[in-house]
């Protein structure tokens, strides 16, 4: 009892009247996150809710725009090569700072706040989500208050990781100096209401609940932003966040609202609000298993390369599986407008598209029955094909999700018209995409045949997401099971070429260079791209100035938002 | 009696430690991964720095007693700290949620409010729907009053509160536009317009929660009523002449309350473990959304605290059913 | 005394309750009810010829119509197949898990209840499962039995323990308190004390006298242990912890439709429907068996 008095006390002290959320009101602006914003400092998180809500307070030096191009945010401009701001060897970029940019404390914003930033990341102990960005550099020095120089340990052909796009934002040093290393987890206050350049700044905020913020009067561009308060509403579910903002009209925007195609066009008949659908890079996918996941294996064998699998290391098998699926039929009962069907790895951006693979838009189910037959797989009565003795039957997983469920229902059915005996098994999404070493059910682990999730690759450059293919680097007894390539696929010729695209800074023979990678494990049928799949957010119909923004964050331009005169 | 209580209060302390080290082990044992929800685009020597980070790289036994230390010494000194303002905290850093990196008791203080205003209003509506309602099918089994009770209760715990909630959202929030579908934990009670407010975005999970606990309770008051309508000794105090009425008030309502209170007393831990999928629906964020995203993001210091705390109401509320127990009928001891 | 001994008083006291069984209209209507439902899941099949998995991306969302009298779903499986199908699996659940549950709780109750030294130990194993949180013991069960248990009994009867094992196992604890709290004040009654004063052992004492007095909160438990059951196997599926996703139980039904509650709520009624429905006749069947057991009937 003497706890519960004490827990009230402390609520009681926890600070002045709280906000109240204020619906209708022209001035005030509601964002909906389902997936709620757990801590307004991304380094700590990594989480795509928090980088996003963190985007309303916290800037970079630079983000992608809608159209994928760099814009420079706190930075006067992008340093190149041709600028100058890239060194001729390509191992330092010099950033020069806006000089009229003041945090939302009245101070100035300096290089000396980048520099710190750069300090709290690459600290051993932090455990910074954003550290891979920050992946091969040697130091970050400031030679003026303006200018910050940042130095590789090696010639890096696009060295925009650093303090680029929402993950990786300025934080001010006089606010964060005491919350280095270890010490970074227990700054509750400073990871709560962070200071910053944005937009807003946050007045109060309840982890997992509500962010409310207040505009920010030191924010440089006049007269903006155009709310003077707003509030991240978090929880419920995607059906509900859609459900406010375009039947009941309760908020302005909603993020990610994964729900089935149907509900999603109810929604939109609500007349309330819009739906606004981009495309990024993400593609659910089937993984194919190139080691033996079978359960008579012992521990230190099973799902490794020393067992290739008995059935799917077989290209023509592989390729039937990819022959009878109706991307098409899929996208549409899956996902509606929020995806369509795929044949690349890598959808977008558009140069960097193959557009060698569109064949497999057309299913061709004789074509993989033949494949079949010819690998030596042949129908049985009773409708499912044997060789030696052994029928053909395989494991498909995925993750708990409505509509993951369905995909899995209709694939399943194709293969089985083609004499293939399909178990299905859904697992929890915390246990599949942890990567807890003593699960048998993690994605890395790959206790089935084939897997189906999504993944996709930040900013817009691919060659850290294809360089996950190369041998050495998949899930194994000795690396805990840890590691990202999880088909177990190893082509010394595919390792060659990624190493060359690792070594190349001009963009065309990049392009021909990301093709011809993602070529290789479409054409290989190792990975079976099923669906290019968007992001689907709501607005309302009195919201104006959204942009919708795939490679960044969505609320990248909140500040431009503003309400429409009714009529 | 007094005996009693206190012999079981100081076996109270014993079983809530064991209790936690097996839940500890628990959640230990059970797979899944606090960097779950991160985005497969973190790579995984980034993903290790972030566990080793949170303590992760520890064995579970010095995580344990990190974990006791922090409840029993640290987060009380600070409790003490912010009720009196007297700067006593303990030293050591205070025990922290994985998820949002904030002190595990001021987010659960954050929380209380809103659960207990819908899960515990709508289990105090639900007994006071329940008690009558059963008491009365129970007097006359079988007549049009009781069927009809069944057939409310049987509806309303097969009926899952997933469905009942947003049937009400559809009718009241979308077709009507009465009632607002989510509920807003800012909101401060201090006039009468808050005051409106707060009772709007109250209605909808209140009901659909006091439906289920109504549903349930009723027929335990149901079925003991008739237990006890059925003894001897009413016989014995009707045949005396005694009214039904006071039949009724003075002897069979006090022996029915031994297995309601029972009941009633299992349920009130629950009313701060909160409502899952209520809560959810309505967009409560209260005790039950906090547990329930604190398993799936597999935070482990927040499950572990909550399933503390809901031992320790578990443990008194059961020992507060027995002393009842011994007041409504003398002849149960325990000594 | 020889086994036939034994038998023979049983008979004759099990007699009467059949009588009174037969003579309760609310037993024969639960009972007809849950009959019903069985011949629904098992000859239903047979005479409902359409394959349950059946997908048929042109028939989706289709309203009644002949071909398919209940609708098809978002892939176009036809909805009374399912249920048909489903229900097997739903019913045998809820039936199961609700005996061990209920069976569990009153073993441990009577226990705890009757005998002073058990109650302390009992009453703590209590406390302890009704404080430990569900999901991650589930996970738990999951990750320890799943495989073992799939490897000896094969995937089907595997799981299906499993669920059933798990549900059992974490909803016992309600009715080992009530049964307790009830056993506590027979025990002080004078029938009780005067059988104890004549020397019958304890046994014969708890299946005589204690357990027939303790059926009406048995029976409560029992019915709501029904549709948790039910309920808690829909969520273990969703979760991924239950049957495969292609399995059509009642409650995964009503818990994928809710979100097309408006536009095609058929989807979410009839699986809805048939829970309650079960529920109703379990409760009224077990409202009739306890009068019929009552010595004193009413």
């Amino acid at each position: 009892m003497i706890r519960r008095c004490a827990m009230l006390a402390a609520l009681a002290a926890a600070g002045p009247a709280a906000a109240q959320l204020a619906p209708d009101t022209p001035d005030h602006l509601d964002i909906f996150y389902w997936q709620a914003v757990s801590v307004m400092n991304p380094y700590l998180s990594g989480g795509v809710k928090d980088i996003e809500g963190a985007s309303m307070v916290l800037e970079p030096l630079a983000r992608y725009g809608p159209d994928g191009r760099l814009l420079p945010y706190l930075a006067r401009e992008i340093p190149t090569r041709a600028n100058g701001g890239i060194s001729g060897d390509g191992r330092t970029i010099t950033w020069r700072l806006r000089e009229d940019i003041a945090w939302s404390d009245g101070t100035a914003l300096t290089a000396s706040d980048v520099v710190f930033t750069g300090e709290y990341c690459m600290h051993p102990e932090g455990g910074c989500a954003a550290r891979s960005r920050f992946a091969g550099v040697e130091r970050i020095e400031a030679p003026d208050a303006h200018r910050v120089r940042i130095t590789f340990e090696e010639p890096t052909p696009a060295p925009y990781g650093p303090f680029v796009g929402a993950p990786s934002p300025i934080l001010q040093k006089a606010q964060f100096a005491d919350c280095l290393g270890a010490r970074a987890p227990e700054c509750t206050e400073q990871n709560f209401g962070p200071v910053g350049t944005g937009p807003f700044m946050v007045r109060e905020f309840r982890p997992n609940d509500v962010v409310v913020l207040d505009a920010n009067p030191e924010y440089r561009e006049p007269g903006k932003p155009h709310f003077e308060t707003a509030a991240i509403i978090g929880g419920g579910d995607p059906a509900a966040a859609g459900r406010t903002v375009m039947e009941t009209g309760e908020v302005d925007y909603a993020w990610n609202l994964q729900v089935a195609p149907e509900v999603l066009e109810r929604m939109a008949q609500g007349g309330a609000g819009v739906l606004e659908i981009g495309f990024g890079t993400t593609v659910e996918r089937i993984e194919v298993n190139l080691s033996d996941p079978s359960p008579e294996l012992p521990e230190e064998l099973r799902a490794t390369r020393n067992v290739p699998h008995p059935v799917l290391q077989d290209r023509r098998v592989r390729k039937a599986l990819s022959l009878a699926i109706d991307r098409e039929v899929l996208s549409e009962i899956g996902y509606g407008p929020a995806a369509r069907p795929v044949c690349d790895l890598i959808p977008a951006p558009a140069h960097y598209v193959s557009g060698a693979n569109d064949g497999c838009l057309t299913p061709d189910r004789a074509r993989a029955g033949e494949l079949l037959d010819a690998a030596g797989w042949r129908m049985n009565p009773d409708g499912v094909r044997m060789r030696d003795g052994v029928p053909l039957e395989l494991t498909f997983t995925t993750s708990t999700n409505a509509v993951r469920q369905d995909i899995q229902a209709l694939i399943r059915q194709w293969w089985q018209d083609l004499g293939i005996e399909v178990r299905l098994r859904n697992v929890e999404p915390s246990v599949y995409f942890g990567g807890d070493p003593g699960s048998p059910d993690t994605f890395q682990r790959f206790y089935a045949d084939l897997q189906m999730h999504a993944n996709r690759f930040e900013g817009t450059d691919p060659q850290a997401y294809l360089g996950a293919r190369r041998c050495g680097l998949e899930p194994r007894p000795d690396t805990q099971w840890q590691g990202e390539n999880i088909n177990r696929y190893c082509d010394p010729d595919y390792d060659a070429l990624w190493a060359e695209l690792a070594g190349t800074g001009a963009l065309a023979r990049r392009v021909e260079l990301v093709r011809a990678l993602n070529d290789m494990l479409v054409q290989d049928y190792v990975v079976l791209p099923l669906v290019h799949r968007g992001s689907v957010s709501a607005r309302a119909n009195s919201l104006g100035g959204v942009e919708l923004n795939v490679w960044d964050s969505e609320l990248w331009n909140v500040a431009d938002w503003y309400r429409m005169e009714a009529g | 009696m007094l005996t009693y209580t206190m012999r079981r209060l100081a076996l109270a302390v014993p079983t809530l430690l064991l209790i936690s080290l097996i839940v500890f082990l628990l959640l230990e044992l059970a797979p899944g991964d606090p960097m779950a929800q991160m985005p497969l685009t973190i790579p995984p020597e980034v993903r290790e720095q972030m566990r080793i980070a949170l303590g992760l790289g520890e064995p579970w036994y010095v995580r344990y007693v990190a974990w006791l230390h922090m409840v029993f010494v640290v987060e009380p000194s600070h409790m003490l700290a912010a009720a009196t303002g007297v700067d006593l905290a303990a030293e050591g850093s205070r025990l922290l949620s994985w998820q949002s990196r904030a002190p595990v008791a001021e987010i659960i203080a954050q929380r209380l409010p809103q659960t207990l205003w819908v899960v515990g209003l709508s289990y105090l509506f639900g007994i006071l729907v329940a008690v009558p309602l059963g008491v009365a099918s129970a007097r006359r089994p079988h007549s049009w009053l009781d069927t009809i009770g069944t057939f409310i209760a049987m509806a309303g715990f097969s009926v899952p509160t997933f469905f009942t909630g947003v049937l009400l959202i559809v009718i009241f929030s979308v077709t009507l536009g009465w009632l607002p579908s989510m509920y807003d934990t800012t909101l401060e009670v201090t006039d009468w317009d808050s005051l409106r407010r707060q009772a709007a975005q109250l209605a909808m999970p209140v009901t659909v929660l006091a439906l289920y606990n109504a549903a349930q309770i009723s027929r335990y008051v149901r079925a003991a009523t008739l237990d006890n309508l059925a003894q001897d000794y009413v016989r014995a105090v009707r045949a005396r002449g005694m009214s039904e009425r006071a039949v009724l008030y003075l002897h069979v309502l006090r022996n029915a309350m031994i297995p309601v209170v029972t009941v009633i007393a299992l349920g009130v831990p629950n009313i701060f473990a909160g409502a899952i999928i209520t809560e959810q629906i309505f967009r409560v964020n209260g005790i039950g959304e906090l547990l329930i995203s604190a398993i799936h993001a597999n935070d482990i210091p927040m499950v572990q605290t909550l399933t503390f705390l809901f031992a320790v109401l578990i443990v008194l509320f059961n020992l507060l059913a027995d002393i009842l127990y011994g007041m409504l009928d003398p002849r149960i001891r325990y000594d | 005394m020889t086994d036939a001994a034994a038998l023979l008083p049983l008979r004759s006291q099990w007699r009467p309750v059949w009588e009174r069984l037969r003579g309760n209209r609310a037993a024969l209507a639960g009972a007809a009810l849950f009959a019903g439902l069985l011949v629904f899941v098992s000859i239903g099949p047979i005479l409902w010829m359409v394959d349950p998995w059946a997908i048929d991306p042109d028939n989706r969302n289709q309203g009644p119509s002949l071909g398919h009298p209940l609708g098809t779903d978002q892939l176009g499986r036809d909805l009374l197949a399912r249920l048909m199908v489903g229900g097997r699996i739903t019913l045998a659940v809820g039936v199961m898990a609700m005996l061990i549950g209920v069976g569990l709780g009153t073993l441990v109750g009577v226990m705890a209840g009757y005998f002073r030294r058990l109650d302390g130990v009992l009453m703590r194993l209590t406390d302890l499962f009704l404080a430990l949180p569900m999901l991650p013991i589930l996970l738990v069960l999951v990750l320890l039995f799943r495989e073992a248990l799939a490897a000896r009994l094969g995937e089907a009867t595997g799981i299906f323990l499993l669920v059933v094992g798990a549900i059992g196992l974490t909803s016992w604890m309600h009715t080992a308190r009530i049964v307790r709290a009830d056993v506590m004040t027979l025990k002080e009654r004078d029938f009780i004390t005067a059988a104890q004063a004549i020397g019958t052992p304890p046994r014969r004492i708890i299946t005589r006298h204690v357990l027939p007095n303790v059926l009406s909160p048995v029976i409560v438990s029992a019915t709501l242990g029904v549709a948790g059951a039910i309920m808690i196997e829909s969520a273990l599926s969703f979760l991924g912890m239950g049957f495969p996703p292609d399995v059509p139980t009642w409650g995964r039904m009503v818990h994928d439709a809710v979100d097309y509650l408006q536009q095609f709520p058929g989807r979410v009624l009839w699986p809805g429907a048939f829970i309650s429905l079960t529920v109703l006749s379990v409760n009224y069947l077990g409202d009739g068996l306890r009068a019929a057991l009552d010595p004193r009937g009413i």
